[in-house]
């Protein structure tokens, strides 16, 4: 087993030290950041200085190696734009992501597993079959597009709902939350929910199949046999195996979420790491874009990695025989 | 159903055509490649000349009649083009880049898992390993890195979405291949013995297709979408070149003080073009899928 663990440990370092030479290299490929950095109007001394300055003159390997070392002591640069540490900058927006990630995770499992359980045990219902129909456009249908009408119909047209930010925040540990404020919730909502309409479908759809493989198996029918209630058996017996792979697709779809917040946070003014690396890639501000992808490279192995030693842990037959 | 001496062709048609909400699929997607196709000659107005548009004509609603004396049946946006006209067009883009994403994505993907499970060992090791890794990755956020770093433009988007789906393709390839390889008809080829390219391209890649069809339909889809989303942001293509998703994001300021049309009707075209190749794709699954098979 610790062998294992090292091999897989080892691997997720490789993994992202690949990454940020990747990452490195493409973000160097970007034009010069200079005309960022600078007021075009200042004269070449200024402009020689600055260069200087952020040893934007010196060649790609000595810029790469400086980079690694300043990234093991924790150093990720400083923004252009904002002037501050880009990690503290991109951290102090984390918050406001994983709410808005965690509140969209809630309410695709909330919805999800209920819609599916019902359209798995009525397959031929009417309403099973709009729930189906339904969960295909969720699939199909582009997130922004998807966040654009919900804008139009409870924004614009109705007005329920606020269209965008945060609203009114409360503060505890240093953190601002939205989701303790009626205001703040308010504006939660829609982008939760616009986040969520993806993992929901999924959801739904696994809910489903593990409910028609589930119900014809014989310890449901025994279950049934004994005379137990309706509510009892699909609450408890047959929802307790169809758990299982859906806490496994959660746990790794997570990470796409995050990633997706990107879109959500843009249309919705919300203010979290998504609309931050967005708004850097379109003024160049090459630290903060840098410290961002790496962070979600660092996030995704480490999910994986947490992924490959749960089944290890649970499954002897991948830790003894999976070196192939 | 249908008689012993129909072809293949025929009997895939007849298969493809029992469910009426694919043909309906089909048909739209065949409207809406022959409406970008033919754009230059049937939209009243070409959108990309500045010398036709008429801030006079600005933000104009859906049915009124403009400068140019015509009616903008879908309005006009906030430079006065016709946002009719600016669908057709942007249709031509997004079909574009979807339909050269997927193909060059296809030729990479199925050399990639082809080559992977002939050669087998080494190769097929780290080549799927690659493709296992991009794969745990969303496409979207591969894509948005490739674009930030390329920049914007066609070319980059393209190049961005290739590299960021090859992957479905060699995946699907190569769980196909690896289940055909053992059969004794490619141990037969192979035993003639024919050229190894021979018995990949001839014997193995027909028989690997059903699947590649499938996973391409929905590729192609996904493609598109996810141009769509890139455009929206503003990474994806330039607003010289404007795709459905570039519309979309042009008029979405516009859309909080009321005007809808600018976004909404470029967003119904992405929509119906969306789902219609996936109900296309759906019915082809059922259809080429034997396990399927009543």
């Amino acid at each position: 087993m610790i062998a294992f663990l090292l091999q897989r440990l080892a691997g997720a370092v490789v993994v992202i030290f690949a990454m940020s030479l990747i990452v490195f290299a493409g973000v160097f490929a970007i034009g010069n950041p200079i005309d960022v950095l600078i007021n075009p109007a200042a004269d070449q001394i200024t402009r020689a200085e600055t260069i200087a300055r952020y040893g934007l003159d010196r060649p790609f390997w000595e810029q790469y190696g400086y980079f690694l070392g300043a990234l093991i002591r924790g150093d990720f640069g400083t923004s252009f734009v904002f002037n501050q540490p880009a990690l503290g900058l991109i951290l102090s927006k984390l918050p406001a992501t994983l709410e808005l990630a965690l509140a969209a995770m809630l309410i695709a499992i909330v919805l999800g597993i209920p819609l599916g359980a019902y359209a798995g045990l009525k397959p031929e219902s009417a309403i099973s079959r709009t729930i189906m129909a339904a969960s295909v456009l969720g699939f199909s249908l582009p997130t922004f597009w998807v966040g654009l009408m919900l804008i139009l119909v409870f924004s614009v047209e109705l007005g329920w709902l606020p269209s965008g930010g945060r609203g009114e925040t409360v503060l505890i540990g240093g953190i601002e939350w939205s989701f303790l404020t009626s205001d703040g919730l308010a504006h939660l909502l829609l982008p939760a929910f616009n986040l969520a309409l993806f993992k929901l479908s999924l959801i739904i759809r696994l809910t489903r199949a593990g409910m028609r493989e589930t119900w014809p198996a014989d310890f449901v029918k025994f279950a049934r046999a004994k005379g137990l209630s309706m509510r009892r058996v699909v609450l408890v017996h047959a929802m307790r195996n169809i758990l299982i792979p859906i806490v496994t697709v959660l746990g790794l779809e997570f990470g796409s979420v995050v990633a997706f917040a990107v879109v959500t946070e843009t249309i919705f003014s919300w203010p979290g790491m998504g609309k931050l690396v967005i708004d850097s890639i379109l003024t160049l501000d090459r630290p903060v874009m840098v410290t961002y992808l790496m962070l979600v490279v660092t996030m995704f192995v480490t999910i994986n990695l947490l992924v490959d030693l749960a089944y290890a842990a649970l499954d002897p037959r991948v830790r003894l025989g999976g070196q192939r | 159903m249908s008689t012993r001496a129909a072809s293949p062709a025929a009997l895939f048609w007849a298969e493809f055509a029992e469910s009426k909400v694919a043909l309906g699929g089909l048909f739209v997607f065949a409207l809406a490649v022959l409406l970008a196709l033919t754009a230059p000659w049937i939209t009243p107005q070409d959108p990309h000349d500045q010398a036709l548009l008429s801030l006079m004509d600005a933000r104009l609603p859906p049915g009124s009649v403009g400068s140019g004396g015509y009616t903008h049946w879908l309005g006009t946006d906030a430079q006065g083009r016709d946002v009719l006209s600016a669908i057709f067009w942007g249709l031509r883009t997004s079909l574009f880049v979807g339909a050269a994403a997927g193909v060059v994505a296809l030729c990479i993907g199925t050399t990639v898992g082809l080559a992977a499970a002939f050669f087998g060992g080494r190769v097929e090791l780290a080549l799927m390993r690659l493709v296992d890794l991009q794969l745990s990755f969303p496409a979207i956020l591969l894509a948005l890195v490739l674009v930030a770093i390329l920049g914007q433009g066609l070319f980059q988007v393209v190049v961005a979405l290739v590299a960021a789906q090859y992957a479905y393709f060699a995946r699907t390839v190569h769980g196909a291949a690896l289940a055909e390889r053992r059969k004794e008809y490619i141990e037969a080829a192979s035993g003639i013995p024919l050229r190894p390219t021979r018995v990949v391209l001839r014997h193995l890649l027909p028989n690997c297709l059903p699947p590649l069809i499938v996973v391409a339909t929905v590729q192609v889809a996904n493609a598109i979408a996810i141009e769509a989303t890139l455009s929206f942001l503003g990474v994806g293509m330039p607003v010289t070149e404007p795709s459905l998703g570039t519309l979309i994001a042009n008029g979405f300021q516009f859309m909080l003080s009321g005007r809808y049309w600018i976004s909404v009707y470029p967003g119904i075209a992405l929509l119906i073009v969306i789902v219609a190749i996936n109900l296309v794709g759906d019915q082809l699954r059922d259809v080429l899928n034997p396990r399927l098979k009543k």
